[in-house]
C-alpha cells in the first residue's frame, strides 16, 4: 500500500503524515480534530487522491444511527408490498439497503472511508460502531449472513469537539489534532491554492489575517478556508498590496472583510476598536 | 523497551492504556515511522494521546524521559564553535569570566534545566527561581550578567528547539483555566434529551393499535424526535472581591448563552439575598425579588452559581450581614431555599482550589452546596456537569 506524502493541492505537515501512514499500515481508524476550517474533511479527499483509491463519504447528522451505516431494512415497504400482493415481497433482500460501511467493506480495492463529523451524532453512536470498526465485519439479522470486509478500508473520522467521544472508541483509533498553521505553513498552503499570487500581496494579506486572529474576544476567528476565499476575492477585485498596507487608520476594518468575519458581532467589535483607536489618536 | 515511558505517562495522568501501548509497539515493528526522533515523537503522540488537552502533558513527559536522546540529536545539529561564538558575541570579557566561575556555559544550561523541573509556578522578583525582573541568572528582563533569557520574544531565531519543547498545545491543557472554547466543550455535557419538537420517530405501539383499528391497513404513527431542552438558571457574582474574576465569568456567560435554549441569568453580590438583578450596571434601580424567581422557575431548572465565595463569614451566617444593604434573613437561609428549589445545582469557583482551605467563607458555602463546589477549570467544570446530570 502506498504511503501518503501529501499532494500538490494539500500541504501535510510531518506529524500529520506520520499519523496517516500509521493508520494505513496498522489498519486502524484515524481520528482527526482541529479548529473548524483547518482542512479536516479535505484531508480524506487528499488521502484518497494521494494513495489513488476510491473515497466513500458518510456524513453524520444529529439523527444518524450507527445501523444506517451498515444497512437499513425497509419493513414498511415490505408490509405495503405484502398487502398489495407484489411478487418481490418473498425475497427479503429486496428490502435491505446497503449503508456506507457495507459499501466500503464490499469494495474490491481497499477504499478510503470518511466518517465526517462524528460528534454531531448521538453520544452512543461511536460505541455502536466499536465492533464493526474493530473487526470490520457485521451480522445481518434479516438474511442471517455475516458481511466481512474484503479489505480493511482506511477509515478517517473527523470531529469538531461538540461531544466527548467514549474512551473505548478512542483507544482503538490513532489521533491527530490539526493545529492552526503557523505563518510558514500558511504561506505554503496559500501558494498551493493561488500559485501565481504576488509575494507582496501574500505578505500583506497574511499580516492582516494574523492581526485579525489576534484581536481578543472574536466570536469566530477566521481560519484557513476563510483566508483562501478572501485572497480569491482580493484577486478578483484586483486590490493592490499597497491598499492593504497603507490602510487608513480611520478604517481599521480590512477591505472585503465579509469573507473573514462571518459574525455581525465580530464586525461590530472591529468597528468599536477602530473607534477607540481613532479617539486615542485624537488625544495624542 | 518503552515501558518506563508508558509508566511515566500514567504517572503524569495522561490516560493511556495497555492497548494503545501495544499499538505503538506494533507500529514500531512495522516501521511506520522513519528513523528520526521527530517521527517517533509524532507516532507516539498519534498512538497514545487521544485528546488535545493531554498533548501538553505528553510533551512534558516526552521531553523529560528522552532527555538523553534529545541532547544527542542536538549535539549533531549545532556545532560547538557556533555556540562559543554566540557566547562571545553576547557576553563581555568580564561576564565571560563570571560564567567560567559558575562552571561554564554548559553548567549554566544544565542548572537551568534542573530549575525548570523544580519550579512549577510563576515567579517574580527574588534571586533563585526563574521569573521576571529578578537577579537570578534565569528569566526575562533581569539584571544578572550571565542571565539566560526565558520567554522573551526577541532573539530566538535560529535556535534549534525540539517540537515537544515548544509546548504548542499548552493552552489546550485541561487543568489550566478556561477559555471560551474549552468552556463550550464542557458545557455541552449538559445536553440532555427530552421529547418535544417535530414528529419524526416511528411509534410502534401506536402504529399497531391504529393499524388494527384500520382493519389491517397500515397506518403509521410517529412520535417527536428528541432534542436539547436543558434549562439553566445562571447566577453570577459581580462586584467587590469578584472584580478579578469578572472576565472569566463573562466568558462562561458568553459560552453558556449559545448553548441552551432556556437560559436565565441574574447577578448577585457575594451571596444571594432577597434580590437579584439582570443588569449589573443598574442593580440599584432594577431588582428582581429572589422569591419571584424561585416561584417562576420550577425544579426542572438546573442552577449554576458562579462566584469566588470569598467574603466575611457573617455575610453568609447573620441577618443584616450584607455589606450593601440591610438583609432581614441570612444569606445561608437564601442559599438553602435555592438548593431546595433546585435539587440539581453546582457552584463554580474561579479561585484555584488550593486556596480554598484558607478562606472560611468558601468552606461554609461549599457546605451549603452539599460539597457541590467546583473549580472553574475544564476538569472542575466536567465534574460540575456530571453532578448536574445525576
Amino acid at each position: 500500500m502506498a504511503r501518503f506524502e501529501g499532494t500538490d493541492t494539500y500541504i501535510a505537515t510531518q506529524d500529520l503524515r506520520v499519523a496517516v501512514n500509521a493508520a494505513i499500515a496498522l489498519e486502524r481508524p484515524l481520528l482527526v480534530k482541529g479548529e473548524p476550517g483547518t482542512g479536516k474533511t479535505i484531508l480524506a479527499h487528499e488521502v484518497a487522491k494521494g494513495i489513488g483509491r476510491e473515497l466513500i463519504t458518510w456524513h453524520i447528522k444529529s439523527t444518524t444511527k450507527a445501523q444506517q451505516g451498515l444497512y437499513e431494512y425497509d419493513a414498511v415497504a415490505r408490509l405495503r408490498d405484502g398487502q398489495l400482493g407484489e411478487a418481490r415481497v418473498h425475497d427479503i433482500r429486496n428490502y435491505i439497503a446497503r449503508g456506507k460501511l457495507w459499501e466500503a467493506f464490499a469494495a474490491d480495492e481497499r477504499p478510503v472511508l470518511l466518517i465526517d463529523e462524528i460528534d454531531k451524532a448521538d453520544i452512543e453512536f461511536p460505541n455502536d460502531l466499536l465492533l464493526e470498526l474493530d473487526r470490520m465485519e457485521f451480522y445481518v439479522y434479516e438474511t442471517r449472513e455475516t458481511v466481512v470486509a474484503k479489505q480493511r478500508p482506511v477509515v478517517l473520522i473527523t470531529s469538531n469537539n461538540e461531544k466527548e467521544l467514549p474512551d473505548a472508541f478512542l483507544r482503538r483509533c490513532f489521533f491527530h489534532y490539526i493545529r492552526f498553521p503557523d505563518r510558514d505553513t500558511m504561506t505554503k498552503i496559500v501558494e498551493v491554492h493561488h500559485p501565481r499570487l504576488k509575494q507582496a500581496l501574500l505578505k500583506e494579506a497574511l499580516d492582516v489575517f494574523y492581526e485579525i486572529r489576534d484581536v481578543p474576544g472574536l466570536k469566530k476567528k477566521p481560519s484557513t478556508s476563510e483566508l483562501i476565499d478572501w485572497i480569491k476575492l482580493l484577486l478578483v477585485e484586483d486590490i493592490s498590496p499597497e491598499v492593504l498596507r497603507t490602510r487608513d487608520p480611520q478604517k481599521l476594518i480590512p477591505p472585503l472583510h465579509g469573507a473573514l468575519l462571518k459574525n455581525e458581532q465580530d464586525v461590530q467589535l472591529f468597528e468599536r476598536l477602530a473607534f477607540i483607536h481613532r479617539r486615542e489618536r485624537g488625544q495624542t | 523497551m518503552f515501558a518506563g515511558f508508558f509508566l511515566e505517562l500514567k504517572r503524569a495522568r495522561v490516560p493511556v492504556s495497555l492497548r494503545e501501548y501495544l499499538t505503538l509497539m506494533e507500529a514500531m515493528g512495522k516501521h511506520v515511522a522513519g528513523h528520526s526522533v521527530d517521527d517517533f515523537y509524532f507516532l507516539a503522540r498519534a498512538a497514545l494521546v487521544k485528546d488535545e488537552r493531554n498533548i501538553d502533558k505528553f510533551d512534558r513527559v516526552f521531553a523529560q524521559y528522552f532527555q538523553g536522546l534529545e541532547s544527542v540529536a542536538e549535539a549533531a545539529l549545532v556545532p560547538d564553535d557556533w555556540l562559543t561564538q554566540l557566547a562571545e558575541r553576547l557576553f563581555t570579557e568580564e561576564e565571560r569570566r563570571e560564567i567560567e566561575a559558575m562552571g561554564g556555559l554548559e553548567k549554566l544550561l544544565e542548572t537551568l534545566r534542573q530549575r525548570l523541573e523544580e519550579q512549577k509556578g510563576r515567579h517574580e522578583g527574588g534571586n533563585k527561581w526563574i521569573g521576571t525582573l529578578g537577579k537570578s541568572p534565569f528569566g526575562a528582563k533581569g539584571t544578572n550578567p550571565e542571565g539566560v533569557r526565558i520567554g522573551q520574544e526577541e532573539g530566538r531565531e535560529g535556535r534549534a528547539v525540539k517540537v515537544w519543547d515548544k509546548r504548542e498545545f499548552k493552552n489546550l491543557d485541561g487543568d489550566v483555566e478556561l477559555g471560551t472554547r474549552n468552556l463550550k466543550l464542557a458545557l455541552r455535557r449538559l445536553r440532555q434529551f427530552a421529547r418535544e419538537g417535530a414528529a419524526e420517530l416511528l411509534d410502534l405501539d401506536d402504529t399497531i393499535r391504529s393499524t388494527a383499528k384500520n382493519a389491517g391497513w397500515l397506518d403509521l404513527r410517529l412520535v417527536p424526535e428528541r432534542h436539547n431542552a436543558v434549562k439553566v438558571l445562571l447566577l453570577l457574582d459581580i462586584g467587590g472581591s469578584m472584580d478579578g474574576h469578572v472576565k472569566a465569568c463573562a466568558e462562561l456567560f458568553s459560552a453558556a448563552r449559545t448553548e441552551f435554549k432556556h437560559l436565565e441569568h441574574y447577578y448577585f453580590h457575594n451571596c444571594p439575598y432577597e434580590h437579584l438583578w439582570k443588569d449589573a450596571r443598574r442593580r440599584h434601580a432594577e431588582k428582581t425579588p429572589t422569591m419571584e424567581v424561585l416561584h417562576r422557575l420550577d425544579q426542572g431548572w438546573k442552577l449554576i452559581l458562579v462566584g469566588d465565595a470569598t467574603m466575611a463569614p457573617y455575610e453568609i451566617a447573620e441577618p443584616g450581614g450584607s455589606v450593601e444593604h440591610m438583609n432581614a434573613e441570612a444569606g445561608a437561609t437564601w442559599m438553602r431555599r435555592l438548593t431546595l428549589t433546585y435539587p440539581k445545582a453546582a457552584w463554580l469557583n474561579p479561585v484555584p482550589e488550593r486556596y480554598w482551605a484558607g478562606t472560611p467563607s468558601i468552606a461554609m458555602m461549599s457546605k451549603l452546596m452539599e460539597g457541590r463546589m467546583f473549580a472553574l477549570t475544564l476538569e472542575g467544570l466536567d465534574r460540575a456537569m456530571r453532578a448536574l446530570q445525576r
